[in-house]
């Protein structure tokens, strides 16, 4: 065992899972807002995070800093989402789950298509720039692009959570995800607030993907272990509980890397999916309990 | 009534032109079908591919063409995109021989998709010749139509692993002391890059410390580099195609990883020397099939370089290696209908089988499972943003520069 040898590699995996982490969590943030507030399931999740991605890189080989194309993937991502809302989503809000899973996930498959065409099959990344920090006596190394990304991600979920508690759209959105019948009842514009939370949600992906395209490496096909990576953190998370979803994805982040340090890397989405399929049997367990409880 | 009429004759003939087949000279033209994947996740490389099939047409074209029993032909290729989908392919295969009545094919991109293709193309006798397949799973199931003009996938590395003892050995390090980290995608192709690496490394008596499986969906290895980094390997190799060489880069220059040899294969692909910024990418050690530098020749592209001259007037950018083995193989079918004599695809196969030709892509000549058994892997090591030849010694441009110098001490 490497990491009973080399102590130190335990906090490196710690501290290299925090920050993919935090990735994590923020593009679920958006997939529980959305699911939550809507009922949809938002199989096209990961392909909006790669396209923010993208955005960020056109701005690099351009020739600017990648820093500079942040704003724009948020932007991007944000219109996008609210055309797609304003196309399509609007059609199958009120529908069978079914239905939006497969209409989300043709979504997909037409952006991957897309991104292929416009940015090719080749692998991509954004070079920040940004040094290499060591510490320890250099036995642990933290690359500043992700420290970066992480105090992004957690400021993004910060204000997330802020704008729900504070603004009206936040309030609007918080009575529809609660009642939809009754927020239109009381005069809340719900279908306003489907398509800013479905913009929001996209924006959020787009920000989040541009710090991907710094970090890690781009290719229009990668966007599917973020959808699921998603699904499972708000599934482990819970609907509507927002730290519930930061906790999940920091916690995803560090098992997946300590998986990766002890299994190896192949293991690492499959250990995921074990640890759904553990955390769903303990639920229902405790569930049927309750229930039993109850009687 | 005229009008009508002219429309479809020029829809028809947008069409003939569109496929490259002409009413009027289909008689004295060889078609050639290839399923190629121009969408989806190989789609770049399948274009590479394409490029170089199309390049190889027009040059041997303008030249005279191929010319079988005292007449004159033209190549001509049909190709149908597989979407980067190998049940696809197969199926276009089949389609492009029972409907099309294509005689020959060209490979398609890529080990798995040509893994496909390649029992149809077999069943229906058709000679295939291909130049994007190395799994070695494609040479040993005794497949009599099947020719591929690259080397196999156990070779990409293996040179590297003899490369790292002959220069530990030469600054006093015995082999048999090495340590070597590998990380490999769980593929047809890497797994083979395997098979030839662990050969190697057995041979000379070398401790494994690190043997990762890296996943299909590829885009953070930093638990692996960060395991290198604590059991400071003297060997790292990664094989993961473009996504493993392009990751594997970034994250070992944000790490800063130390490491005195690492190898890899498709670092052209990804053109980790450019795309990271300026000496990001030094000091790597890369397989290649092959490389515009190599003092290769023939009389249809001239020497490699020349060949890499007019790919890039071409198409504006330099050739990758997949671009030019396609247009090899194309030089391959020609000699091969010359040489039979005839458009049967029984003669034009056995033909084919006794090649042994000299091309700009190097010489090419068949053993009995269709692999080319004439032409050597070279090895590039990536200095100062290019690309340079530093194995086999007999073409090699360059010096391989060992150890490669810590980051600490770089700039």
């Amino acid at each position: 065992m490497i990491l009973l040898d080399a102590p130190f590699l335990n906090l490196q995996a710690l501290l290299d899972g925090l920050m993919v982490g935090a990735i994590f969590a923020f593009v679920a943030y958006g997939m529980a807002l959305v699911w939550g507030v809507m009922n949809i399931i938002n199989i096209v999740q990961g392909e909006f995070v790669i396209l923010g991605g993208y955005i960020t890189f056109a701005f690099f080989k351009m020739g600017f800093s990648p820093f500079v194309g942040i704003p724009f993937s948020f932007l991007f991502l944000f219109c996008l989402g609210f055309l797609i809302y304003r196309t399509i989503i609007f059609r199958v809000v009120d529908k069978d789950m079914f239905i939006s899973i497969l209409a989300t996930f043709g979504i997909s498959i037409v952006i991957q298509q897309i991104m292929n065409i416009a940015f090719g099959s080749q692998v991509e990344t954004a070079n920040s720039g940004l040094g290499t920090s060591f510490l320890f006596d250099g036995n642990i190394t933290l690359s500043h692009i992700k420290i970066f990304s992480f105090i992004v991600c957690l400021l993004g979920a910060a204000s997330v959570i802020y704008f729900m508690k504070t603004s009206k759209l936040g309030r609007a959105i918080r009575a529809t995800a609660q009642n939809a019948r009754a927020a239109r009842i009381l005069g809340v514009d719900t279908e306003k607030v489907y398509c800013y939370t479905y913009s929001i949600n996209a924006g959020i992906c787009g920000l989040a993907g541009s710090l991907v395209a710094m970090t890690y490496t781009l290719h229009p096909y990668i966007g599917l272990p973020y959808t699921v990576r998603s699904f499972m953190i708000v599934i482990v998370a819970g609907l509507g509980n927002f730290p519930a979803v930061l906790l999940s994805g920091l916690g995803l982040g560090t098992i997946e890397e300590f998986s990766a340090y002890t299994l190896g890397q192949e293991y690492r989405i499959g250990f995921v999916f074990l640890l759904l399929v553990l955390i769903l049997v303990y639920r229902s367990r405790v569930l049927a309990k309750k229930r039993e409880y109850l009687k | 009534m005229n009008k009508p009429n002219k429309a479809i004759i020029t829809f028809i003939s947008a069409i003939a032109l569109t496929f490259g087949i002409t009413a009027a000279n289909a008689a004295d033209t060889i078609v050639l079908g290839s399923a190629i994947s121009l969408t989806g996740k190989y789609a770049t490389n399948g274009e590479h591919t394409q490029r170089g099939y199309d390049l190889a047409v027009k040059v041997i074209n303008d030249k005279g063409g191929v010319k079988v029993g005292g007449k004159k032909y033209n190549l001509a290729i049909k190709y149908y995109d597989d979407e980067s989908n190998a049940s696809k392919a197969a199926s276009l295969a089949q389609r492009l021989i029972e409907q099309d009545k294509v005689k020959y094919m060209l490979g398609p991109y890529g080990s798995g998709i040509t893994i496909a293709v390649a029992p149809v193309t077999e069943k229906f006798g058709v000679p295939m010749v291909e130049a994007n397949g190395a799994a070695r799973s494609l040479f040993t199931k005794g497949y009599k139509y099947l020719f591929a003009v690259l080397n196999s996938a156990d070779q990409y590395l293996s040179s590297a692993v003899d490369l790292a003892a002959d220069v530990n050995q030469k600054a006093g390090k015995k082999p048999s002391s090495l340590k070597v980290a590998m990380a490999f995608e769980q593929d047809a192709f890497s797994l083979d890059v395997k098979i030839g690496v662990m050969e190697r490394i057995k041979h000379h008596g070398m401790k494994i410390v690190i043997d990762d499986a890296l996943p299909k969906e590829l885009n953070d290895m930093t638990a692996t580099l960060q395991k290198v980094k604590a059991l400071k390997p003297d060997l790292l190799i990664i094989s993961g195609h473009s996504k493993g060489a392009m990751t594997g880069i970034k994250q070992i220059t944000d790490l800063k990883v130390d490491v005195p040899l690492i190898a890899m294969t498709h670092c052209d692909a990804a053109s980790i020397n450019t795309k990271l910024g300026k000496g990001n990418g030094d000091y790597v050690l890369c397989g290649s099939q092959w490389h515009k530098s190599l003092s290769y020749k023939d009389s249809y592209f001239g020497s490699a370089s020349d060949y890499a001259k007019l790919f890039e007037k071409t198409y504006k950018y330099d050739p990758p290696y997949q671009a030019a083995e396609s247009s090899a193989a194309l030089l391959v079918f020609k000699d091969a209908f010359e040489r039979a004599n005839s458009l049967d695809q029984k003669k034009v196969r056995d033909a084919l089988a006794k090649t042994d030709m000299m091309t700009f892509y190097g010489g090419i000549k068949f053993n009995a499972g269709g692999q080319n058994t004439s032409k050597p892997m070279v090895m590039f090591q990536v200095q100062n943003g290019e690309n340079a030849v530093v194995a086999p010694v007999k073409w090699a441009q360059a010096k391989l520069i060992w150890p490669a110098p810590k980051w600490a001490d770089r700039k």
